[in-house]
């Protein structure tokens, strides 16, 4: 038998300011030194060797993103707009707000050099929470190019990138059909280059220290480090900065686990045996929630849960995601009573099917992947309660939902 | 010319099945009446039939692309 050693330092910490106390600017420029604009060409270079990829969830790499929406704005002869995606409407994670609290001006930094790359004529900054403490961070500062706070909704599809562009231009927070997409079509129509805040932190610092400096964490496929939201039962949950390729064993204790979620909601569980053999990996991660879930507690009804307010967030829009989710949620709700389940199953994985790859956005996708991998992952508890019983001991809710209706 | 290749606006699409009369071999419809594609290229044959289901859609949900247009 191994003991796990769990310790809260997994790197020296790139993004998160020290001690958990919020940099002001003249911290910030004493930890970081201050910002130097380069040549846009130059900066684009070094993005692409760093490897840089997108913190969001995607992981799309950010260079060829950059260059995408550099190369709209060229064709079109219209200035790129640049939105800082810190919207996280994902309830488990908790990464961004954590950043932009601890380390407002390094995403701030980003957001310039970002706007610099793509030649920008406008920026925002778009939240949930947080958009006074942020506009006085702004207000220190002396930007080439201001920048305005945007307030979201609080929904798990505000950050989705072409409903975000629609709320920015002034519109209902809604996916919108994705051709041609933001990147060459977005706020108010021009070219807009939609880039989650953490990606932003880590441009800052490749554009002062460099690719090499970058890649020293990380693997050599996968470079750099990565922001996690950790949920352990009955510990606090926490932010920490880990290298890709980390084993997910030195980030949550396994032992007495039964399983753990991937990559939030659109994620995907797996058993905490697996899990045991897995490392930290940008095709699996999501936007960096890994959630452990013990042994006593039931998967199928946590997944239940996470299916019901899935459905709920479903814009309503597209009508395979409109049909097919709440009836998926429904289904899943009734695998976790412990009962007879007739057709349930065969149901949920029909449904699932039909959803999957019909929507504006990604959400029907999300929920599939999720559905799919909770019933191979708790298909032993699904026989369970089959012949009408559940192995867990303990019915407390674990994973956290907004206003959840009991 | 190009292939083209069906086209749908999820967020347009409110299951009018027009499209699926249209262009049987191409097109049904799932359960809850909404169009299912094959995902093939569109034939020549049928390019003339493809138009016109896009230009008879009820809210212009469906759009001809090129084939394999990146996301």
């Amino acid at each position: 038998m191994t003991t796990t050693t769990f310790t809260d330092v997994y790197m020296s910490p790139r993004l998160l300011a020290p001690g958990g106390t919020a940099a002001d600017l003249a911290t910030h420029e004493q930890r970081y030194g201050p910002l130097s604009y380069g040549d846009p060409d130059g900066l684009l270079r070094t993005v692409a060797e760093s490897g840089l990829t997108g913190r969001g969830g995607a992981a799309f790499p950010t260079y060829r993103k950059l260059v995408a929406v550099a190369d709209a704005s060229r064709r079109t002869g219209r200035a790129a707009v640049v939105v800082a995606n810190g919207a996280e409407g994902e309830p488990a994670s908790r990464k961004d707000k954590t950043l932009l609290r601890l380390s407002p001006h390094l995403v701030l930094d980003g957001l310039q050099l970002a706007a610099q790359a793509v030649g920008a004529g406008e920026a925002h900054l778009a939240v949930e929470d947080g958009a006074s403490y942020l506009e006085s961070a702004l207000s220190q500062r002396n930007d080439p190019l201001p920048v305005r706070v945007v307030r979201l909704p609080k929904r798990f599809l505000s950050g989705q990138a072409s409903a975000l562009a629609q709320y920015v231009s002034g519109n209902a927070p809604l996916p919108r059909h994705q051709r041609p997409p933001v990147r060459e079509r977005g706020v108010h129509k021009a070219p807009t280059l939609v880039q989650n805040v953490e990606t932003l932190a880590h441009l800052a610092l490749v554009a002062r220290y460099g690719a090499d400096w970058f890649r020293t964490a990380g693997t050599p496929t996968q470079p750099g480090s990565t922001l996690c939201t950790l949920h352990v039962p009955d510990r606090e949950v926490r932010v920490v900065e880990a290298p890709f390729g980390l084993p997910l064993n030195r980030l949550l204790p396994l032992q007495g686990m039964s399983a753990v979620l991937v990559g939030g909601y659109h994620g995907t569980w797996i058993p905490a045996a697996d899990a045991a053999q897995r490392t930290l990996n940008a095709a699996d991660l999501g936007a960096g929630v890994l959630a452990a879930l013990p042994a006593n507690r039931c998967g199928v009804a946590e997944t239940a849960r996470v299916l019901r307010y899935l459905a709920l967030q479903s814009a309503g829009q597209c009508g395979p995601c409109l049909n097919g989710l709440p009836r998926i949620a429904s289904a899943f709700q009734t695998l976790a009573t412990p009962g007879s389940q007739g057709n349930t199953r065969q149901d949920v994985a029909r449904w699932s099917g039909l959803v999957e790859g019909r929507g504006a956005c990604h959400h029907p996708d999300g929920t599939v992947r999720l559905v799919r991998s909770a019933l191979t992952t708790f298909a032993s508890e699904l026989d369970a309660h089959a012949r009408g019983l559940c192995t867990a001991t303990d019915p407390t809710p674990l994973l956290p939902i907004p206003n959840e209706a009991h | 010319m190009d292939q083209q290749q069906i086209d749908i606006d999820w967020t347009a699409c409110q299951g009018h099945g027009l499209c699926a009369e249209l262009l049987p071999d191409h097109i049904t419809l799932d359960e809850w009446g909404y169009p299912l594609l094959d995902g093939a290229p569109i034939p020549p044959r049928t390019l003339k039939r493809a138009r016109r289901a896009a230009s008879d859609c009820p809210v212009l949900a469906l759009k001809l692309s090129p084939a394999a247009a990146p996301r």
